[in-house]
């Protein structure tokens, strides 16, 4: 009997499984004892930590794109038709098009989504770099900004957790470098009481943000942004005014989790060891549509998206567990527009991260390159 | 009828349980209830006060040894 293997969402994390299954299972695929398929919403796989760099014009939008049947191995089915709900109990995935898919275990992938509209005035007002519509509007701005204040707005939950600080720390080097220094000052607002969650990392963040002037607003958690006052107010009553501002908006998961009924906001509760949907034995989540209270970064998904080839390809070959998630999680962080820092964590180690250097920033640069590799489960 | 949800955000370091319970109330109506479990001490302090600082309630709040339990009700 052929294993059905249905991977939901052609991202980071779904073309990892897909990649590094069709390898682990390639006998079984020729034998045709094993099937794997690829259900996607779009042809399009997008480079995500790349759109830091639009804004800036230090990346081009077809250095963002591939084509995803170009990245997926040829021997994984790739079917462009979105997902409408899913039955974990019947073991059966819906489509937009009226066509049903049957499976033997089930890869949730499909990832998260901006959610501006639940902050009033946020969409309409505030400009962000998470989309690349997004980022190139940005990009315009900056290039007419001539001064003034800009609020660097972060709100909760969101994807790649240290964008926000390179965001702030790349600004103020790219204005500098443009001539304006002295003719802006940024505001960097966080929810939470301290500038970032991770600890060292905000740590880091106090004396350089002091060093280049940028200000900070703690515990800001936006309730409302008035674009004709030009201001953004917080839950917690502070209100500032802005001349440009830029959101890191509050996300929310894929429409078709809700619609499933298979976890509030989007989010699907999620063993963080087995990284099973809770209440089965054959539906794994992975990447951002997990509820698993850790980072949603491209390298959380890459880390949980092995575990889950090994673990997959295990099942299906000897019928036993390969091993657990352990939390890892490893990011690069850009400290200005020529140095870097990187650190990695899981559930028992905390983060520690190195010194800046012009090394780090060379090699993030590297790997905004290689991460096709990396897709492709070669790297 | 209010509701409570557990945010379990044990031997976790990004974005950690407040930045977790911040984005369960977010997805909370008014009178629900959000159950946080963190190992970081630094919650004691943390997490009381953002409640205090917004106006939502603290229900609870428990040293259970290895790790600390809040309970806080959205109030708004």
């Amino acid at each position: 009997m052929r294993t059905k293997i249905l991977i939901l969402g052609g991202g980071l994390a779904g073309t990892i499984v897909a990649n590094g299954l069709v390898r682990r299972l390639a006998s079984e695929i020729r034998s045709g004892e094993a099937a794997i398929t690829v259900l996607g919403n779009t042809p399009r796989h997008m480079y995500q930590p790349g759109l830091l760099y639009v804004p800036f014009g230090r990346a081009r939008e077809q250095e963002l794109f591939r084509d995803e049947r170009t990245v997926l191995d040829r021997r994984i089915s790739l079917i462009i038709d979105a997902a409408t709900r899913i039955d974990v109990v019947n073991n059966r995935v819906h489509a937009q098009s009226g066509r049903s898919f049957d499976y033997d275990y089930l890869v949730i992938a499909t990832g998260s989504r901006l959610a501006p509209e639940l902050v009033p005035g946020l969409a309409e007002n505030a400009h962000q770099f998470y989309d690349l519509p997004g980022a190139k509007k940005l990009r315009d701005a900056l290039t007419d900004f001539k001064g003034g204040r800009i609020v660097v707005n972060v709100n909760a939950p969101h994807k790649c957790p240290v964008a926000p600080v390179e965001m702030a720390l790349m600004l103020d080097e790219f204005l500098r470098e443009r001539g304006l220094g002295g003719k802006f000052e940024i505001t960097y607002t966080y929810p939470i009481g301290r500038l970032h969650a991770l600890e060292p990392l905000a740590n880091w963040m106090v004396p350089e943000f002091e060093r280049r002037g940028i200000k900070s607003q703690n515990f800001f958690n936006t309730q409302a942004v008035d674009g004709d006052a030009k201001t953004i107010t917080s839950e917690e009553g502070d209100t500032l005014p802005y001349d440009l501002l830029i959101t890191i908006p509050p996300h929310r998961g894929a429409q078709v989790i809700e619609d499933s009924g298979l976890g509030k906001m989007g989010w699907v509760p999620t063993n963080p060891k087995t990284l099973l949907c809770d209440g089965t034995k054959n539906a794994f989540v992975v990447g951002d549509t997990t509820n698993i209270p850790i980072s949603k970064a491209g390298s959380t998904a890459h880390f949980e998206a092995d575990t889950v080839v090994d673990n997959l390809a295990m099942l299906v070959q000897e019928g036993r567990w390969s091993r657990d998630y352990d939390g890892k999680v490893f990011c690069f962080i850009e400290t200005g527009m020529n140095t870097g820092t990187h650190m990695w964590f899981n559930y028992t180690t905390p983060p520690q991260p190195s010194p800046p250097t012009q090394m780090v920033h060379w090699f993030k640069l590297a790997y905004n390159r290689m991460y096709w590799l990396s897709a492709c489960g070669l790297l | 009828m209010s509701n409570r949800q557990t945010v379990d955000a044990r031997n976790t370091f990004c974005p950690g349980p407040l930045m977790e319970l911040i984005a369960a109330l977010r997805a909370s109506t008014v009178g629900d209830e959000v159950e946080v479990l963190s190992s970081d001490k630094g919650s004691i302090d943390d997490i009381p006060a953002w409640t205090r600082k917004v106006g939502h309630t603290l229900v609870s709040s428990d040293n259970r040894g290895d790790h600390f339990a809040f309970v806080i009700r959205k109030a708004k």
